[in-house]
Formats: structure tokens, C-alpha cells, sequence
């Protein structure tokens, strides 16, 4: 197989070479095996069946004569898949796959500016959504030179969180041609009464970047507000732009108004990627995760390509990187730092210093993360393993936008395990094994706002509502009676003790017929809109009068913060001096070295496919294509313990730090091995080893506590797995966490207040006291089942920790060492510990009061 | 340490309950603030989130538990047991009853707070403040308080162990005076590090977790 990477800029290039024959047949070949996998997997084939051949469409239309003459004017031709698009731009549903910047922007538009140009269309006729609120910005730039030249009648104009009151408001009366906005800006707009005059005309919807929305809740709730739009103008076709996938019938379902076919368009696969890993002058740490060492090599490469982007998996890690980095600048070479926790302003300043090519490199997190498109970018580094082989192919391709060239990127692996992942994921990408995580069927806490959301814009039937539930992807296989509970729950909290019969939120005007009790709580369900769950946080500004806003902290980082305290925002080191209401005041404090901050980008988690595929890369043992450092790492990890095996379970214990710790490789996935170390702490309390936590990646799980723990394996026991855990699961922290996220989603709790003032947090109290409650009191609860349903598809992986006991059955290798291993010592930096209440814990609670107590010179009373 | 954690003020043995409450085994005297009855059914009213309406039984129970197991000839409520008066009015009479059982044979007080300014119109009688022996209680500190007992600010502190944050509701205290911390179900609380606590208590104030185990720490700021 290979990759479909192709050329981009905005779509338009030169004249393109002949493909050569040999490409189109490996690229068929590709999508043949790809086609026998998803029919194994038991999904539906990809569109519905029909693969296009380009022989069977219809001859694509002439363009308007102002396109053709501008097009003309720049020596330009249409790529063979945007002639496809514009041939079947009646169609309802129509899925493009094409490589990050492979002109399928300008692919998904040009049924649109055609349209437009021939005929005076009045109002709204395309509506384009993207994940981020930057790449609307971006492609109203990109679409201005088209319309301004070709002199076309069309109006462009982006919706997002940024855009002002008036302006929307504005836009729902009067909108523009084409309206670019967010999944939530859109659920925002069909929330208004007017919804029906403003997306009454609407012709065409393009969703870009559909392969990232489907992966999460934000997906659901965009599809959820296509189906409201479709019976708003019936007549609406749907069209969606996805990077190169591994299943695209998947996405395709959940694009397609079910059960609508949906043709799937490939574009012309570009060169193989230029990847490698960057020769380093010194070599990675056996753990770490910043990247530092390899600053120097950073700094040359930037200095002799023209733009180069920088990519870290965490926020924290781009402030440390970006402060070591301008540390070691000698040259004083332009570079920014772009993260989402920065503040709107700081991110937009860097924003327009890249456009105007002012900038020799940016050190950037997901905020960047997709589609953006800067044509003079040619080099992407990566620091840090790229988790998931799909998030490499975006990075790369947003490098070297120039026909024909291949795209270049780097690799820096943060440590040598890093350098195992990286050398696992370029094999992925030169195979063309992309991971993926989609979810098939649609998660019920995004339909209870759904329902809040249609409620908002009038009284609505729930057959009506019900039938178009259905027509979305992810939920074609809803039942009627799961329905009705979610109806239930947004109308009166779905109680067993009906309480708040007086102050419904929807009331029952006729049978079937619902609408808001009060039409004021619009404004609380239009404020809470959003499936995005952010840990709270609070926001940072320089101390004094009208101090400048910074960007962003958690709470509990910020919890952990004294006065005099110095952490990294925005690239410099800043000194926490107080807490005013919610926000955080620094003061400047650049000579300090700073306290790490622990807020973070987006959670990254390595696949189970990209585990597995390191799992046999270190069983096999043909270390030829790591550098000679991480040879030598491995050869320690033979000698002091061993390698793990396929069938096998391999189990470390050490002590570290004065505490003991058990490591299981699983190679199994995060999810499965976060069930498997619940079992075990579960064991483990009740044996009196006194379990303080555990944390695990996609290859194991590090378990700590404080007392060594001989013979695991009597802890895993197979049969019952489900029974023996349910109650314990249902006081865990991870489970918690998942409620929390629910409820705030099915509107439960609510985030944002009209009019709320920030007088602490007095007012608001632990979603913890709400899970516990309706446990004890109303264990039968939607919220509860939602949990669970969650919980199973995600966060707990049943079936594969069984399927793991049972290849594995009595062949654990259980080696008792005296200190960490090569193999375990990453572990030591996963994120995510999960704390065990327990004794281990309360005893450290009073080790540490008695402490502190004396520290501070007072006297237990 | 299960049953509490014990202390001196105002030259008395007190004890720091896990729950939040506050026994005074001398005088018999259990004391609870920021009940804050009836919140959820408050939220729905004005329109908010419909909250799983199981607050009341919950503090209901566990104040039932704490009046078992100190038997207390006297119960001082230090304020803001109600959400709102609306709320006190509003209360189901099957909760009316049960309070009134827990009140009765007992000297009961239901000190006025910001939410519930007036009479509750239940048993017991009604008071903007109490003084026992050397203590005054009361719904908010004074700037001059001396041997003062009072709720209002919900507070709650962190430890930090291993990294981690674990926060608490908790008692503050030095020597002038004693903040209980919320004893509701559905109430949240202020950092002790925040302005209005860290002005209003000294320098060496401690601050006693409320939950398993009970412990206590100098006062974070």
C-alpha cells in the first residue's frame, strides 16, 4: 500500500504530470484491501456499496465562464477528484477522502461558487463546518482570491465563538452565501426561533475535516443539527471532506442522512512522505518528555528550512520547549509559541505574523492541529511519539504544499521508549496502516442537549423529533424507549421521585407536542451549548489595573500554587502572586527557573493497533533500524529482566522512591489495562499490599503502592471479571470523571450562568456529591446509565482484558528487580494516575498533615 | 480518630466531627451550619439545572446519625439551614415531620443566615446569634469576634500528597475563632487560600479536614 499524500496549496496547482500507472494500480490495491478489511471488521461497506469509478460519472459541467477565465489567467487545471465533485454535485451525500491540503477545500467549494455564479441565489446556500475556528478564518482568506478575481456575487463570511453579538445576530437576519462556522456555532444557530428563515434556502453543507469530528461527541451533536437542518430545506445535500482514513464506509454512514447512500470520492495519492527521525547529536533519556536535548538539532534544521512548525502532544511541553529554545537562540531566529491556552489575542498576533511570513518557526499543540494552511510551511518537527499514527499523516501533511514534492517531517523522540514508538509509527505510515477510533453508535448524553437545543427554537413533535433522531448515522439504531428517556429526563430530570413537577423544563402542551415550560431558560441552554468538556479553568492575567490576559490554567494546578511560585505561560516565566475571585495574578519574573505547568493540550493516546505493532517490533528483535543508543537500552532491558512476548504476560516489580511498584505489559490498550489494574488494586486492598494508585499506557500499567507484591497473578483472575468489578468500579475515580463529563453534556450541570458572578466557587460544589447521590438514591437513573454505557465503550474495556487472561492463562513471567527498567521507566510520565481511596492513602494523609503540622511549628492539640 | 477530631477552644474540649458537626460534649451541645435545606428544589425554581432532589433526605440522614451518637440536650443550626425561605416554606411535610422529631425534647436553635433571614415557622425557636459560656455563635464572623463560632464561608483546604490535591470541607480555626464548614449535601466551598478567609483568621490558624481520616494542618494560604 501507499500513501495518499498529494499536493496541495489551496487546492490549485500547475498542470499535474500524468499519474503513472504503476501509482493508480497500488492505490486501487490499497483501496481493495482496504474495502476486505472493513468488510471483516462487519461494517457496512464503504458507501453503501458504491465505489466510483470515475468512468461511470456524469462529464463534469463547464465551469461559469469568470471561474474558467480565471483559472485560465493562472495557468491552473482542476485536480481529476474536483472535476469528480463538481460532476456529482447533486448528489445527497458525497464523501471526499483526500490527503491534509489536497485541494479538497477548493473540491468541496467549487459545486458551490458555480452555482452561485450562475444563478442569483438569495440568502444562505452553503453552510461550511470545520472543528476549528481558525480554518474558517483560513478559508475565508483562501476563497476571497477565487471570488475577487473571477468577480463573482458572493458573499463569505465565518461564524465562530469570536465573532461578535451584533454581527450574529446580523447574520441570522440577513446571512451571507456562504457561512463558515463550528459544530457548536451551528447548534447555536439552529437554537433561534428564526432557524427556519435563516437555513430556509440552504443548498449545500461541507464538513470539513469529518474523519476528527467523528471521533468525538462533537460529531454527534454536528449531525444531530444536520438532521434539523435537512427537514428545514429538504433539499440539502451534504458534503464531507476526510484526511485519509482506514475506514471511510464509517465515515461515510455517519456523514450520509440515514439511509441514503453515500458515493466515496479518493483523491490522487502525492508522493511518499519524506519521514524520518532527526539525527540528534546527543541522545534521548531513557525517560523525559520535552524533547530538551535535542534543542540544538532543532535550531539548525529551523534556521535552514523557510517555515517550520513544531508540534508537542501537551501545552506544558511547548512552554518548556519554547522557553529552552529561545534560551539557546543565538541567532535570534523569529519563532512563536500557538497553544489553546494562550489568550484569543496572543494566538491571533501569531496567527498574522505567520501569515505574513515573519516567522521562522512556530512551536505549536492540537490548537493547530488541523488543516491549517500556510503555504510556506516546509518542514513539520514532531517532539514527542506521534500517539496516533493518523495525527502524523495530518502533521506532515501540513509541510510542503508544493506539487510533486514529497512532504518532510521529523521525528524527535522524547526518549528511547519514544524512539521504539516513532520507528513503529513511520513503518505504520509507509505501510498505510492508519489507526483509528470511531465511534459507532451515538452517545445519549449529546441527544438529551440535542433535544434542549430543538426545544429552545419551539415547540416541537416527538415523533417528528424521533424520526430525525433516527435519519443521523449514529443514531439509526436508537429505540423508541431510549428516546422517550431522554425526552423524560430534559423535560423533568427523569426522577423516580418526581420533585419538580412545578418547574419542568419542557411541559407537554398536547400529545406528543413539547416545548419549554419557561422560554427564559433558552438563554441557560444556549449558554451551556457544547460537547467540548474543559477541566476547569481559571484565567491568568498580569496583576494591577486592567492587567493583560495570558491564557489559561487548571484548577488544580492552580490549587497547588503558594504565592512566589514561578510556572511558564505564553513563553515566559511569570510568578503567581494571588487569587482575585477566579483569576489568577502574575506578576513578570523572567530570571527565575520555573515550576512546571501541568495544564495540557489535547490527551493524546497511542492506538492499540500502533501498541501491538511496537509489541511485535520488540519480540522479533531485528533492532537494525534503531539508532545504536536505543540498541543498547533494549539490549539492558534483555539483561536485567526481559523482553516481553506475544501470549505472555510479563510483570516487573521494583521499588522506586520508597514506594513499590508492579508493572504489567499488556500491550492491550490504555482502556483494557485501566480495567486490569482495577482488578488488581481491587486484590490488592483486600490483601492489606495497600495500593496508593495506578496509571497506564497504551503498552502497560504502573501500579503503586506501599508494600511489595509477590505473585500478581493470583490477583487476575478471569472468570468474573465483570461481577468482581462492578461495585468497585462504581466508586472509582474514573468513572466519576466520566459522569461528570456526561452531565455536563446532557445538561445536568450546568457550566455557564447568565449573569454569574465569579465570587468563588461557593456557589457550585463537586459533580463527586451528585454520582454518589443518585447512587444511593436513584440508582436507576438516566444519568447513571449513560455513565455506564460510556464506560463500557470507552473507558473499560471488558472484552479485550478477558481476551488478554485468556490467550495469556498461566504463561505470567512475574521478575522481582531491585529498580526501574529501560521498559518501565516511561511510565513514571503517563498522565492520568488514578488514586485509590484506601489505606495507603489515608496513612499518607496523616504522614503528611503530621508534617506540615510540625513544619509549621504548631503543636498537635 | 473515627468519631472526630478532638480540640481545645475558648479553654473547652470540643470535637470536630467527620461529618462537619461540631460536639461540644460538656454542654451537650451539637452544632451544624449551612444546611442549606431545600437547594436543588431552589435551582429548579429560578430556572436552573433539575438536580437529582435527594439533598434533603441525604442531610436529613446524616444529621439524624450525628444527633444518635451524641445525644445532645441542645442543637444550635448556625444559619443558612434553609436555601432560601421559600425553600423552608416549601419543605415536604414528610421532611417537616422528621425535623420536627429530631427537634423535639431537645433546645433548638435556628440561627438567622443570609438565606434564611426570618422564622422558619418549625419547632425550636429562631435567633440571629447564641452565647454559651464563653462562645458566641453566629452566622457570619465579626471583624472583633472573640471565642466566635460561625459557618457562612463553606470553607475547604487541599494537602497535597504525592502531587496530588486532595480538598476537603474543613473547621478553621485559631484562637479567637472556629469556622464550621458546610454540612449540606448539595454545598460547595472556598478555598481557605481565598482573600476573605486568609484576612479573617491569625497567623497560626489550623484547619481540620472534615471526612476520613480526620486531619489537621496548618491553614493553607
Amino acid at each position: 500500500m501507499i500513501l495518499r499524500l498529494a499536493p496541495a496549496d489551496v487546492g490549485l496547482s500547475a498542470p499535474a504530470p500524468p499519474r503513472s500507472l504503476e501509482a493508480l494500480t497500488l492505490a486501487r490495491l490499497a483501496d481493495v484491501l482496504r474495502a476486505e478489511r472493513t468488510r471483516r471488521r462487519g461494517l457496512p461497506p464503504p458507501g453503501g456499496g458504491a465505489r466510483l469509478d470515475p468512468m461511470d460519472a456524469p462529464a463534469p459541467p463547464d465551469l461559469p465562464a469568470p471561474l474558467a477565465d480565471f483559472f485560465a489567467r493562472r495557468h491552473w487545471v482542476l485536480h481529476p477528484h474536483q472535476r469528480e465533485m463538481l460532476a456529482r454535485a447533486d448528489a445527497p451525500s458525497l464523501l471526499l477522502i483526500a490527503p491534509t491540503g489536497g485541494g479538497k477545500t477548493l473540491a468541496g467549494f467549487l459545486p458551490t461558487l458555480t452555482e452561485l455564479a450562475e444563478s442569483g441565489h438569495e440568502g444562505l446556500h452553503t453552510l461550511y463546518v470545520s472543528p476549528l475556528k481558525a480554518l474558517a478564518n483560513d478559508i475565508k482568506r483562501n476563497l476571497r482570491t477565487p471570488i475577487e478575481e473571477a468577480n463573482l456575487p458572493i458573499r463569505v463570511e465565518d461564524r465562530t465563538g469570536d465573532t461578535s453579538q451584533t454581527v450574529r445576530k446580523r447574520q441570522r437576519a440577513d446571512p451571507p452565501h456562504i457561512l463558515l462556522t463550528t459544530p457548536e456555532s451551528l447548534a447555536l444557530m439552529i437554537s433561534y426561533p428564526d432557524a427556519h428563515r435563516t437555513f430556509a434556502g440552504l443548498k449545500r453543507i461541507v464538513v470539513d475535516e469529518i474523519h476528527a469530528l467523528a471521533e468525538n461527541k462533537r460529531g454527534d451533536q454536528l449531525m444531530l443539527a444536520l438532521s434539523r437542518l435537512q427537514t428545514i430545506a429538504p433539499g440539502l445535500r451534504r458534503v464531507g471532506l476526510s484526511a485519509t482514513v482506514d475506514d471511510p464506509g464509517v465515515i461515510a454512514h455517519y456523514l450520509a442522512r440515514h439511509p441514503d447512500p453515500c458515493p466515496i470520492l479518493h483523491a490522487d495519492p502525492g508522493p511518499a512522505p519524506d519521514i524520518d527521525i532527526l539525527p540528534t547529536t546527543e541522545a534521548p533519556p531513557w525517560a523525559g518528555s520535552g524533547g530538551r536535548y535535542a534543542i540544538p538539532d532543532v535550531l539548525r534544521e529551523i534556521a535552514r528550512h523557510t517555515t517550520t512548525l513544531v508540534f508537542h502532544n501537551t501545552r506544558a511541553q511547548a512552554e518548556i520547549f519554547f522557553h529552552n529554545l529561545w534560551l539557546a537562540n543565538e541567532d535570534d531566529l523569529p519563532i512563536g509559541i500557538h497553544h489553546g491556552a494562550l489568550s484569543k489575542e496572543a494566538r491571533q498576533r501569531v496567527e498574522a505574523a505567520m501569515v505574513r511570513g515573519e516567522l521562522k518557526a512556530i512551536v505549536a499543540t492540537g490548537s493547530l492541529d488541523l488543516g491549517i494552511d500556510w503555504g510556506d510551511v516546509d518542514l513539520v518537527i514532531q517532539i514527542g511519539a506521534p500517539k496516533k499514527v493518523k495525527n502524523l499523516v495530518q502533521r506532515i501533511g501540513r509541510a510542503n504544499h508544493r506539487y510533486n514534492a514529497p512532504s518532510k517531517a521529523r521525528l524527535v523522540p522524547a526518549n528511547r521508549f519514544e524512539v521504539v514508538e516513532c520507528v513503529a509509527a513511520l513503518q505504520a505510515v509507509r505501510e498505510g496502516d492508519l489507526d483509528g477510533d470511531l465511534r459507532l453508535d451515538g452517545p445519549r448524553d449529546v441527544l438529551c442537549q440535542h433535544i434542549a437545543i430543538v426545544a429552545c427554537a419551539g415547540d416541537f413533535e416527538a415523533d417528528t423529533l424521533f424520526a430525525e433522531v433516527r435519519s443521523v448515522g449514529p443514531f439509526a439504531a436508537l429505540s423508541r424507549a431510549a428516546f422517550e428517556e431522554c425526552l423524560d429526563f430534559v423535560a423533568t430530570g427523569g426522577y423516580a421521585l418526581r420533585a419538580y413537577d412545578r418547574y419542568q423544563r419542557l411541559k407537554e402542551r398536547a400529545p406528543g407536542l413539547w416545548g419549554l415550560r419557561d422560554p427564559r431558560a433558552a438563554r441557560q441552554i444556549r449558554m451551556n451549548i457544547g460537547t467540548i468538556i474543559d477541566t476547569d479553568n481559571l484565567k491568568v492575567r498580569m496583576k494591577g489595573r486592567g492587567g493583560m490576559p495570558l491564557g489559561e490554567i487548571e484548577e488544580g494546578f492552580a490549587n497547588t500554587l503558594s504565592a512566589g511560585d514561578t510556572f511558564l505561560m505564553g513563553g515566559q516565566v511569570v510568578r503567581f502572586e494571588t487569587m482575585r475571585e477566579m483569576i489568577v495574578e502574575v506578576s513578570p519574573r523572567p530570571e527565575k527557573e520555573p515550576r512546571i505547568a501541568t495544564y495540557i493540550g489535547y490527551k493524546w493516546t497511542t492506538s492499540v493497533q500502533l501498541a501491538e505493532r511496537i509489541q511485535r517490533i520488540l519480540h522479533e528483535g531485528d533492532y537494525s533500524a534503531f539508532p545504536a543508543h536505543t540498541r543498547d537500552w533494549l539490549d539492558l532491558q534483555r539483561r536485567d529482566s526481559r523482553m516481553p512476548e506475544p501470549g505472555r504476560l510479563l510483570i516487573e516489580t521494583f521499588p522506586r522512591d520508597g514506594r513499590h511498584h508492579v508493572c504489567l505489559y499488556g500491550f492491550a490498550g490504555r482502556n483494557a489495562h485501566q480495567t486490569l489494574a482495577l482488578l488488581i488494586t481491587k486484590g490488592m486492598e483486600e490483601a492489606g499490599l495497600e495500593p496508593l494508585s495506578f496509571v497506564c499506557s497504551d503498552y502497560a500499567a504502573l501500579i503503586s503502592g506501599l508494600r511489595p507484591v509477590p505473585d500478581v497473578a493470583r490477583f487476575m483472575h478471569h472468570e468474573g471479571v465483570r461481577d468482581a468489578l462492578e461495585s468497585w468500579l462504581r466508586g472509582n475515580a474514573v468513572m466519576k470523571r466520566t459522569f461528570r463529563n456526561a452531565a455536563i453534556v446532557a445538561g445536568l450541570i450546568d457550566r455557564n450562568f447568565p449573569g454569574k458572578r465569579s465570587s468563588g466557587k461557593q456557589a457550585t460544589f463537586s459533580s463527586d456529591i451528585l454520582y454518589d447521590t443518585l447512587h444511593r438514591y436513584d440508582p436507576e437513573h438516566l444519568m447513571l446509565k449513560i455513565t455506564e454505557e460510556e464506560a463500557m465503550r470507552g473507558h473499560i474495556d471488558f472484552g479485550r482484558v478477558e481476551l488478554l487472561l485468556e490467550t495469556v492463562g498461566d504463561r505470567i513471567d512475574q521478575i522481582d528487580l531491585d529498580r526501574v527498567t529501560p521498559l518501565a521507566a516511561p511510565l513514571f510520565l503517563e498522565r492520568g494516575i488514578v488514586p485509590i481511596k484506601g489505606r495507603a492513602e489515608s496513612r499518607l494523609i496523616e504522614e503528611e498533615a503530621a508534617r506540615l503540622l510540625a513544619e509549621a511549628g504548631l503543636a498537635p492539640d | 480518630m473515627g468519631n472526630g477530631h478532638t480540640f481545645t477552644f475558648a479553654g473547652e474540649r470540643l470535637i470536630a466531627r467527620p461529618s462537619g458537626a461540631l460536639h461540644w460534649p460538656a454542654a451537650r451541645l451539637l452544632v451544624v451550619s449551612d444546611l442549606h435545606l431545600g437547594k436543588s428544589e431552589r435551582i429548579a425554581r429560578h430556572g436552573g439545572a433539575l438536580l437529582p432532589p435527594y439533598e434533603v433526605v441525604d442531610t436529613l440522614t446524616r444529621l439524624e446519625a450525628d444527633i444518635h451518637e451524641t445525644d445532645p440536650a441542645a442543637v444550635i443550626s448556625l444559619g443558612d439551614s434553609f436555601d432560601d425561605m421559600a425553600a423552608a416554606d416549601g419543605l415536604a411535610p414528610a421532611f417537616r415531620d422528621w425535623l420536627d422529631r429530631l427537634v423535639a425534647g431537645r433546645d433548638w436553635t435556628w440561627v438567622t443566615g443570609n438565606h434564611d433571614p426570618g422564622p422558619t415557622g418549625l419547632g425550636g425557636h429562631a435567633a440571629e446569634g447564641v452565647a454559651c459560656g464563653p462562645m458566641t455563635f453566629r452566622h457570619i464572623a465579626t471583624d472583633d469576634g472573640t471565642f466566635e463560632v460561625s459557618g457562612h464561608y463553606h470553607p475547604k483546604a487541599s494537602l497535597r500528597i504525592r502531587g496530588r490535591a486532595i480538598s476537603r470541607p474543613c473547621f478553621l480555626r485559631d484562637d479567637r475563632r472556629l469556622i464550621l464548614p458546610a454540612y449540606g449535601t448539595y454545598t460547595g466551598g472556598l478555598r481557605s487560600r481565598d482573600r476573605a478567609l486568609a484576612a479573617l483568621m491569625d497567623k497560626g490558624a489550623r484547619a481540620i479536614l472534615a471526612g476520613l481520616p480526620m486531619v489537621e494542618i496548618p491553614m493553607p494560604r
